[in-house]
């Protein structure tokens, strides 16, 4: 593995606190995923794609803004492998280089109405802005 | 009994009513909510990996401030947001000394506050039996059906609030109000969430699953605690619409005190 992509794979291990290597490719993950067909890369490929070290083609990928953070990969998982803090990681290692935040307060007022709650304004900050 | 009360941003504004029948309901059960005398926004969604330190601050301020060891939330993100934070103090000391080491704090927290949210006070200190017996406005004949989404329940380990796969919590609260509980299988699944201002499809499709389901069932109206799906349950209805209502809006009606706002 060269350098960076060796970098970018132990950053994402150590800051999901995920071992990929525990997965054994059941598909449970990807099967309970409410949002799998949106999802360029499913929760299973996401797994196996950081085990090997392919850190940079995900965070090219809109799967990292498409996981609903629903958090059923992470508890239906047989073998506790977590898939969806590793969505989290790679977004968060995505939007935290300079310049690469996905959405911004500029962003939103056209996209909301007058009901939307707080609740969500917030969310969306949280995981697209950094 | 008086419990220290966390009611977050939402319910300050586009949720009042979640947070306006949840007192004037504690209230009728002889229970003081006292709101924590400052508090900041949760983040209302969980940072799902360990060097996210400053994002759980304004938990950990409200997790030392609760009184008597106990911290009452009502919005099901903020108990969500709140209870991960206390578990991973309790379990992560990466987070738990780099937190303390930037807060500095008098007196460091010792991860001993109990998050419980405003079901759980009633399951567990008053007893839905004894709800029962409170109710003066029996919702009789009413088939409600329970929407928990997601943050309630998952990951369980951390937030322990009921069983993940066949939660009954807010079933016997349904009952405990004198209403028809009716399950259906797409009651913990995710309204689509915060992904509905990247992709308002999602939305649509989780909601009109959930209600498809529900309506199968023979559900008449959804409850649920969270602002969230609330707004997405319908604002994103296309195909079937239901009322959908907070839970303590319910809890005032059969506890007669609903006019009273
Ligand atoms: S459910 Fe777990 S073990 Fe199965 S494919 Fe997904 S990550 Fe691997
Ligand atoms: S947390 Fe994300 S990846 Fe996992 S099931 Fe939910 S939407 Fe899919």
């Amino acid at each position: 593995m060269e350098n960076n992509a060796k970098f970018l794979t132990e950053t994402a291990l150590r800051i999901s606190g995920v071992n990929p290597r525990k997965c054994m490719k059941c598909g449970k993950c990807s099967a309970t995923c409410p949002n799998y067909d949106k999802m360029e890369y499913h929760p299973h490929q996401f797994v196996t794609m950081v085990d090997r070290g392919q850190i940079e083609k995900l965070m090219e990928s809109d799967s990292i803004y498409m996981c609903l953070s629903c958090m059923a990969c992470v508890q239906r998982c047989p073998r506790g492998v977590e898939p969806g803090k590793l969505v989290e990681a790679v977004r968060l290692m995505k939007i935290r280089q300079q310049g690469m935040d996905h959405k911004g307060p500029r962003d939103i007022p056209p996209m909301v109405d007058e009901k939307v709650p707080q609740q969500l304004l917030m969310a969306a900050m949280r995981k697209y802005r950094k | 009994m008086t419990y220290s009360y966390y009611p977050g941003c939402t319910l300050k504004d586009r949720a009042k009513e979640l947070d306006l029948y949840a007192r004037a309901s504690a209230k009728a059960l002889g229970i003081e909510l006292k709101e924590l005398p400052q508090w900041q926004c949760c983040g209302a969604v969980y940072p799902a990996v360990k060097d996210e330190i400053a994002s759980r601050l304004s938990s950990v301020r409200a997790l030392m401030d609760a009184e008597e060891g106990k911290l009452v939330t009502m919005c099901s993100a903020c108990h969500h947001v709140i209870k991960r934070t206390n578990y991973d103090w309790n379990n992560d000391e990466n987070f738990r000394t780099k937190a303390t080491n930037y807060m500095k704090p008098e007196v460091p927290y010792d991860g001993s506050t109990q998050v419980i949210h405003f079901l759980e006070l009633i399951r567990d200190e008053i007893g839905f039996d004894e709800l029962a017996k409170r109710v003066v406005n029996p919702l009789t004949g009413r088939k409600i059906g329970a929407f928990y989404g997601c943050m309630f329940l998952r990951p369980g380990k951390a937030l322990a609030f009921d069983d993940p796969e066949n939660p009954t919590i807010i079933e016997n609260f349904i009952r405990a109000l004198g209403a028809e509980a009716v399950t259906y299988p797409y009651r913990n699944e995710c309204c689509g969430a915060y992904v509905v201002l990247e992709d308002k499809q999602v939305a649509v499709n989780q909601v009109d699953r959930a209600l498809h389901s529900a309506k199968a069932a023979g559900v008449e109206e959804l409850i649920t605690a969270c602002p969230l799906c609330r707004y997405n349950l319908i604002e994103n209805a296309v195909k079937e619409t239901m009322p959908v209502h907070y839970f303590t809006e319910l809890l005032a009606e059969a506890l007669g005190v609903k006019e009273v706002q």
